[in-house]
């Protein structure tokens, strides 16, 4: 009876195995390609504002107290999606908000922001994408959770939405604070 | 729905730059050896032809060298010092994984990302870094996955060593079947200690048992 039912039970486990494997597809981004920045320092930059090209802003001005990096440009449809998302979400949130704005015309970047408006607290350009390398962007929008010593706590590949800032962002955030104030008094 | 709505991520750059003449050039366009300098259209069409039918080839003739030239500079011509250090950087470019168009390695990779990257590799490699270097580089920035050919880890133990524990275990469930059926059914044009044994197990034989091996 049982070396009847073998095949059967065989089959059912492939049967098992591709329907798990289609579950998980659905699930998960396929094309995400997890940092191996997370838990390590950010990597250095210096870059010149968008708005005061004379004036260069590097990551160690950044210490002190967490920021969120958001990678942007205005060729980015997704970005336009995702703008909203920032003013009315996570600007609120009152964490620091560094927007890079990446692989693009200076020019365009302001017309950009002119027509949306301006989420962020510090706004730089990595014209050439070097710092975006350095960063391993590969698409946009991605957004970095840098803590107050400079790691890098979190990576958002493609748009914030409410719900992964609810169940994603928000938590982390909330460790980086409960720490500190902890250690505050 | 795709992978890339539901997240509205958005592959910045188009894995194929442009339409048409571009996507047809780039279907042949790995860039391989250049081919000689070609004559510029002009110069073919100085010769010194006469008739419509010799007018027409001549034409065709610049087409064709025209887009042989062009698919091998569909890929940024980067500013290679000698033979030997274009064929590393093909080489080295194969290896690397082509992070917005994820199929494609970097050498054959129209995205803009790509051309950023074949730049790095490029200019990383003229300041006198190995190939381990430049791999280690880029793997610090965006994972194992830029390369083509998985490291072996604990990480990746499973990947590597998945198949071979499969193929084993097939041969295993193979030999056990094989055994099985030796002993049950002896050839029928074997020899005599063959018939012998087989006259041995004859209970067992005639036993309606035998349907267990039916797959």
């Amino acid at each position: 009876m049982i070396r009847r039912l073998l095949p059967l039970a065989i089959f059912l486990a492939l049967v098992g195995l591709l329907g798990f494997g289609i579950y998980w597809n659905t699930h998960h981004e396929m094309t995400e390609v997890p940092s191996p920045l997370i838990g390590k320092a950010a990597p250095p930059f210096t870059l010149p504002l968008l708005y005061e090209p004379g004036k260069a802003v590097s990551g160690a001005d950044l210490l002190g107290k967490p920021y969120l990096l958001n990678v942007f440009g205005s060729w980015c449809p997704t970005c336009q999606y995702e703008h909203p998302i920032l003013t009315g979400q996570i600007k609120p949130l009152g964490i620091t908000l560094v927007g890079l704005d990446w692989k693009d015309e200076p020019d365009d970047a302001k017309r950009w922001i002119e027509q949306f408006g301006n989420p962020y607290d510090v706004l730089i350009t990595d014209r050439d994408g070097r710092a975006g390398i350095d960063f391993g962007v590969y698409m946009a929008p991605e957004t970095f959770l840098v803590d107050a010593d400079g790691i890098v706590r979190y990576k958002r590949i493609g748009m914030f939405t409410p719900e992964n800032i609810r169940d994603e962002l928000l938590p982390k955030i909330a460790e980086l604070t409960a720490p500190a104030k902890k250690a505050t008094p | 729905m795709s992978a890339v709505e539901r997240t509205g991520d958005d592959p910045p750059f188009p894995c194929v730059a442009g339409e048409g003449a571009r996507r047809a050039e780039r279907g042949r366009s790995v860039p391989r050896p250049h081919p000689p300098p070609a004559p510029s259209p002009a110069s073919v069409g100085r010769n010194d032809i006469t008739g419509l039918g010799a007018f027409v080839l001549g034409i065709c003739l610049a087409i064709a060298i025209l887009a042989f030239s062009a698919s091998a500079f569909a890929i940024d011509p980067l500013p290679f010092k000698d033979r030997a250090e274009e064929v590393r950087f093909q080489n080295l470019a194969r290896q690397l994984r082509c992070l917005v168009c994820q199929n494609q390695d970097l050498a054959d990779s129209d995205a803009d990302l790509a051309k950023d990257l074949r730049k790095q590799v490029f200019d990383m490699m003229r300041s006198g870094k190995t190939d381990d270097e430049i791999k280690q580089y880029l793997v610090a920035r965006y994972n194992d996955f830029v390369l083509y050919d998985p490291p072996l880890k604990p990480g990746t133990w499973l990947l590597w060593f998945t198949p071979f524990v499969l193929v084993l275990i097939g041969a295993c469930v193979v030999v056990v079947i094989v055994r099985r059926r030796s002993a049950l059914l002896p050839a029928e044009s074997g020899t005599a200690s063959a018939l012998a044994t087989r006259a041995e197990s004859k209970p067992a034989e005639s036993a309606p048992a035998q349907s267990g091996d039916d797959w």
